[in-house]
């Protein structure tokens, strides 16, 4: 197991230092920083000096070699555009979007699962074609227009809930927390809806379609002649074996959301790390960019990583495997 | 059903506002607006840029500031006069206290102008013409400049004065060095003399501002906000949607498709002047060969009337009403309306005649037309990309080809800035930072050269000694009516030479509720101290 984690966390670094290479060689093609950091009337000798200071003039190898020297420290350089550390920009924008994730991601499998277990099992009930109709607008309509929808009726329309914003939030530590208070609740329904509804819809038709295909295999009906009861079959055999590419899935989809929660932090102006990295792309703002894409790249593998280990739990047969061959 | 809910609604939020309404009467007047950028620092050092000094102005004061017609007033200073051509005299106010109690002096003046010129600080070049800052006693300096300079104080709203003091005890006696990995105190604390206090400060997201009960100011002019909370938010849909429903006062960046819809809810009003910065065409005419084009050996553009054939072919009327939804000025000048030396008797274009301009082609030995490559910006100014297209059709009908490279700022200004010039069409804007023409003739049209500052944004190599001439007049001239003329041959050379082509100035467009009143300026600075809520 020991040996597994150590192999998982050597790939975690070749990951990673890859990452930080493509995204290097991107900002090459991303534009000239200087200029977003001046005026129009800061002279040429000027912008210059700048360029020399920030060592933008230096190869790309050494650019490189030097940012991956800091980054293991734990060092990522000011940001050109508010002139603050970036892990302190960094800190404080990962609580916005974890909170918002996992709301979401909660959200997604609460309400898909039952969903998609309840359209497998009564696949012909008026309400599982309503749940399916539902689910391919929630397949099929892009984010930002939902986000917007959702913005016209409840906030300019209703004005129930915030259009903008995390309302107000409480602080422990560094951590800021949003979920403490009746604002922040509000302010956090719509992004989160926004967010989870085409995970929700995912999950919902991988569970019922793997629900379709297990309730037709033998050992289901076998189980079915032994006299179990429903409950037994359907929940007991059936959903556990659905559940490894659900699992899958689901932690994957956990960092897509992380990372695409950027369409949906734009939309709502949520101050999380989606928002910070477009803003940085405008402003060609290259310790941020850099910072974020090893951060998102790090969340991946995490997450793969916890997911591998999930396998273990659901899937025995894994366990066997692994411990035969010895590299468990 | 439906209609019922919304009832119930419309009756429980009007609840709420009335709530609202009856408990910030009888507690603070709040004020909440949005941009789609932050202030990025509260440095007033850190940038020379409109939003983020109009912000940070709020909380600090430069000697001299502008008023509601945009004219220099009183701000810290309250008199000043040229002592001999070299030397301007200020006297400071007195009584005067910063937001933590200490007092302002010439101290503070001598060390801001320091910290204002020294590297990490990016608001030098307003002061560049100045040598040294001297302290005659405590309430009177003398700034000594290198050369006459007649319109060092137009510069100087741009300079907010910092505590000596204050920057001493935290260590933040020079602005934000980003080579280094530390912040400075003062990106995200302020302390100045002005009629608002940083309360709190969340970069990126919140900023609070509360106002100053000690300022100096506030008897010939109350300040009627008590609390002013700013929110970033870069979605235009978003930006708008949060001021219809409410929970904004005003909005600072306003989309032009959302206008429309603004003008057509009760409630809300559209606030809208001409702004100072001019966008126009500029053609490469220093290279003997143009870089992007089909014309090999010779450089089209140096042959004034292929220059005036582009002139003829592009219809500005259309542009305006099309493109701008008629949100600009038609101009025919390098400078607009509300800067020093803008002429309106110069200000008529030469007509629009694709018909001559393909004569003019064709004289200039072009009869097949010619092609040529034409960058310009796609996020910076406002349909920048939309009138380029615009353009392009124009030209097409002289029979130039002009091949369209619309791309985001930081590329673009990337390809076309000094010192590479790498460009031989283009569309730019500039706003002259004194609200001087002097700038734009500086800047724009005197001959570049290496190691001199003036033709800083002359990319297009444009070069006419009798212009340089001017310039230079201009630059020492001590009698404002013969400047003004000056600057009249300036701006008239220019537009015969047909060095540039200029289209329009763009229109600041504000949004605000109704019971909002504010100044609006074609500076786009937007003053705090002058909004009321009715």
């Amino acid at each position: 197991m020991i040996a597994f984690l150590v192999q998982r966390l050597f790939q975690a670094v070749l990951v990673m230092l890859a990452v930080a290479l493509i995204a290097f060689a991107l900002f090459n093609y991303v534009g000239d920083p200087i200029n977003s950091m001046v005026g129009q009337d800061t002279s040429v000798t000027e912008r210059e000096r700048l360029r020399q200071d920030l060592g933008l003039n230096d190869s790309f190898v050494v650019q490189f070699a030097r940012f991956v020297g800091r980054a293991a420290r734990g060092e990522f350089g000011l940001s050109y555009q508010q002139a603050r550390p970036v892990g302190q920009i960094i800190l404080e924008k990962v609580p916005a979007t974890i909170e918002l994730s996992f709301l979401a991601a909660t959200l997604a499998l609460v309400i898909g699962v039952p969903m998609g277990i309840y359209t497998g099992l009564h696949r012909r009930s008026w309400l599982s074609e309503l749940l399916l109709a539902f689910s391919l607008i929630g397949v099929s309509l892009p984010t930002f227009l939902i986000g917007i929808l959702l913005i016209l009726v409840f906030s300019v329309g209703l004005g129930w809930l915030p259009s903008f914003g995390r309302g107000s939030v409480v602080q422990f530590g560094w951590w800021s927390s949003g979920l403490l208070t009746f604002e922040g609740w509000r302010a956090i329904i719509m992004p989160a809806v926004t967010l989870s509804l085409f995970q929700m819809t995912l999950i919902m038709r991988l569970v019922r379609a793997e629900m379709i295909e297990v309730l037709r295999t033998d050992y289901i009906k076998f189980a079915r002649a032994r006299g179990l009861t429903n409950r037994a079959v359907n929940f007991g055999h059936a959903l556990k074996n659905t559940l490894v590419p659900v699992i899958t899935i689901a932690g994957l989809q956990l960092g897509s959301i992380i990372a695409f929660a950027i369409i949906t932090e734009t939309v709502f102006q949520w101050p999380g790390m989606g928002l910070m990295f477009i803003q940085a792309v405008t402003f060609v703002d290259i310790p941020v960019m850099a910072a974020y894409l090893v951060l998102v790249g790090f969340f991946f593998v995490v997450i793969n990583l916890v997911v591998d280990l999930l396998y273990h739990v659901v899937d025995p047969r894994l366990r066997v495997d692994r411990d035969r061959i010895g590299v468990g | 059903m439906t209609n019922r809910l919304r009832r119930i609604s419309q009756y429980g939020l009007s609840a709420i506002i009335g709530i609202l309404v009856l408990g910030s009467c009888a507690e603070a007047k709040t004020f909440r607006w949005a941009n789609d950028g932050d202030a990025n620092s509260m440095d007033p050092y850190a940038r020379l840029e409109t939003f983020l000094l109009a912000f940070d102005m709020s909380m600090y004061e430069p000697l001299l500031r502008r008023n509601r017609e945009m004219k220099l007033e009183p701000g810290l200073a309250i008199e000043w006069r040229q002592t001999d051509p070299t030397t301007w005299r200020f006297k400071l106010r007195e009584g005067v206290k910063f937001h933590d109690g200490s007092a302002f002096t010439a101290d503070d003046v001598v060390f801001s102008f320091d910290r204002a010129t020294h590297p990490g600080s990016n608001i030098g070049n307003p002061l560049s013409t100045v040598k040294e800052v001297k302290k005659i006693d405590d309430y009177t300096v003398d700034f000594i400049t290198k050369t006459p300079d007649p319109i060092l104080s137009y510069n100087l709203p741009v300079v907010a004065i910092m505590s000596k003091k204050w920057c001493e005890e935290h260590n933040a006696t020079r602005a934000a060095d980003l080579t280094k990995n530390e912040e400075s105190y003062a990106t995200r604390n302020a302390n100045g003399t002005g009629p608002f206090v940083l309360k709190e400060r969340q970069p990126d997201v919140r900023t609070v501002l509360v106002k100053n009960p000690n300022w100096w100011g506030l008897k010939e002019e109350p300040i009627e906000l008590d609390e002013v909370v700013f929110s970033r938010i870069e979605n235009a849909s978003t930006r708008v949607a949060a001021l219809l429903s409410g929970e904004l006062d005003m909005v600072y960046t306003v989309p032009p498709q959302d206008t429309d819809r603004i003008t057509k809810t009760s409630g809300m009003r559209i606030w809208q002047t001409s702004e100072l910065r001019t966008i126009f065409l500029g053609m490469d005419q220093s290279r003997d060969e143009l870089l992007e084009s089909n014309i090999k050996g010779k450089n089209p553009f140096k042959d004034k009337r292929v220059r005036q054939a582009f002139y003829q072919a592009v219809d500005e009327d259309a542009i305006k009403a099309k493109v701008m939804r008629g949100f600009a000025h038609v101009t025919a000048l390098m400078v607009g309306p509300g800067v020093n030396g803008y002429d309106p008797a110069l200000d008529k274009r030469y007509p629009y005649d694709p018909a001559a301009g393909k004569r003019l082609l064709d004289e200039a030995g072009y009869p097949n037309g010619l092609e040529v490559g034409f960058d310009c910006p796609n996020d910076r100014y406002v349909n920048d990309a939309a009138v380029c297209q615009a353009v392009v059709a124009m030209l097409a009908r002289i029979g130039v080809k002009a091949n369209l490279l619309a791309q985001t700022r930081a590329k673009y200004f990337g390809k076309i800035n000094p010192p590479r010039f790498e460009t031989s069409f283009y569309l730019l804007g500039w706003t002259p930072a004194t609200y001087d023409a002097l700038d734009a003739l500086r800047a724009l049209a005197a001959t570049r050269g290496p190691g001199s500052s003036d033709g800083a944004y002359n990319i297009g190599g444009y070069s006419n000694p009798q212009l340089d001439e001017l310039t230079q007049k201009i630059q020492v001239e001590l009698d404002s009516e013969k400047r003004n003329e000056l600057i009249d041959r300036g701006l008239a050379l220019l537009k015969e030479d047909f060095a540039y082509i200029p289209l329009h100035q763009q229109v600041v467009v504000w949004a605000t509720r109704d019971n909002v009143d504010l100044a609006q300026t074609g500076d786009n600075f937007f003053q705090l101290r002058f909004v009321k809520l009715k």
